[in-house]
């Protein structure tokens, strides 16, 4: 999947997440957790991150993660939601 | 056994605090919308969230439905088909105005359903009634199709279309409650009142409450955890009622027993409908652990 551009879901309420992507830069795949619970569960995060990207086939890009607390099934919603949007152009 | 549907539990489908711990609060039943409690923007990730959350958690106790937003808008057929794919089996159908409102879905629901190889019929439908002329065709929305598990009132909406306002005693309402209620039980369907928006007017809502048993409604839409245990209190039979009703299955089953028709309990005729009553009561009773 080829995209070029940033993408954006989710809050910062308590147990969400607000995820930013960012296709616009072509060294990688860069992914930054900055959680409230990052010293037990950033391995986990970055499992669950990790899972919907190869589900949805991106190897590259910037990902920004700003955890309060989410559990796997928001992290994985807000990722695959702003990855569609970046898909789609919308920088919501 | 009759599911109880006392209590529909409104939760945003956009914040995985409520989405979580909804059934904490024990409702009977829980909607997760899409519809008005989603802005337009965010409708996107609503839709994944509630996906996610289908395919992670178990609601043992409770019946899940969520409020897809109408079809005819870019928004509602996706959010059929998505949850379906995630697992779920109850749709309400915000703004069933017509039959073919509901004969659309179920077409939609059949060919989701062909598609995950899944039984046809497996997805049910709650038409939500929420304007006039969802009132004056309810009978017709009631039986279009054998998804129908309920209907709705909404009376937001509903007085809107009428060109009225929402009163605390709700005189506006009671023509189309009723005929809700009518519609529902010709059908063998449940018909749920609409929500109490004054979440501070207790009394309002208790009394809204206990109006809508005496109507017919098998229960109530709410928007905040603690109307539950007020509806579930009306709603569910009282020990004086349930004894009452074992009552009248023993007599007229010893009755049976003896070769007698009708018979008398507390000087009291027994018949048919009285029968009838007592069962539905037991039902309840049951369903409600009472029993």
């Amino acid at each position: 999947m080829e995209i070029t551009t940033i993408g954006r879901a989710g809050t910062l309420e308590s147990n969400d997440v607000m995820i930013t992507v960012d296709f616009t830069k072509d060294d990688g795949l860069i992914i930054e957790i900055e959680s409230i619970v990052a010293a037990q569960f950033e391995e986990q995060i970055r499992a669950a991150i990790h899972e919907v990207l190869e589900d949805m086939r991106i190897s590259k890009g910037h990902i920004q993660v700003v955890d309060k607390g989410a559990l796997d099934f928001a992290i994985k919603a807000r990722l695959k939601t702003a990855i569609k949007r970046a898909e789609g152009g919308n920088q919501s | 056994m009759k599911k109880l549907r006392r209590t529909m539990l409104f939760v945003p489908a956009n914040n995985p605090n409520m989405i979580m711990n909804a059934p904490v609060f024990k409702p009977d039943c829980i909607i997760f919308d899409l519809e008005d409690a989603i802005s337009l923007k965010e409708k996107d990730s609503a839709r994944d969230l509630l996906v996610e959350a289908l395919k992670t958690f178990e609601y043992c106790n409770c019946e899940i439905f969520a409020r897809v937003n109408p079809l005819y808008t870019p928004f509602g057929k996706d959010d059929v088909r998505e949850l379906v794919k995630a697992g779920l089996r109850n749709v309400r159908l915000p703004m069933s105005e017509t039959d073919e409102d509901i004969k659309n879905l179920d077409v939609l629901l059949t060919e989701i359903e062909k598609d995950l190889g899944i039984d046809r019929g497996t997805v049910k439908i709650l038409g939500a009634i929420e304007t006039a002329k969802g009132v004056i065709n309810a009978e017709k929305i009631a039986v279009a199709s054998s998804r129908m598990l309920g209907i709705s009132f909404g009376a937001e909406d509903f007085t809107r279309t009428i060109g009225s306002e929402r009163s605390r005693e709700g005189e506006e309402l009671f023509v189309a409650r009723c005929k809700i209620v009518l519609a529902a039980a010709a059908a063998g369907i449940d018909a749920i009142d609409t929500v109490y928006a004054d979440i501070e007017d207790e009394e309002g809502f208790e009394r809204e409450a206990q109006s809508a048993r005496k109507l017919g409604f098998a229960g109530k839409s709410v928007i905040h955890p603690r109307q539950i245990g007020v509806v579930h209190s009306i709603f569910t039979p009282s020990k004086e009622e349930v004894y009452r009703a074992l009552r009248v299955i023993s007599a007229i089953q010893e009755a049976e027993a003896k070769g007698l028709g009708v018979i008398a309990l507390d000087g009291k005729m027994i018949d048919g409908p009285i029968v009838d009553k007592a069962e539905r009561i037991v039902t309840l009773a049951k369903g409600a652990g009472l029993l």
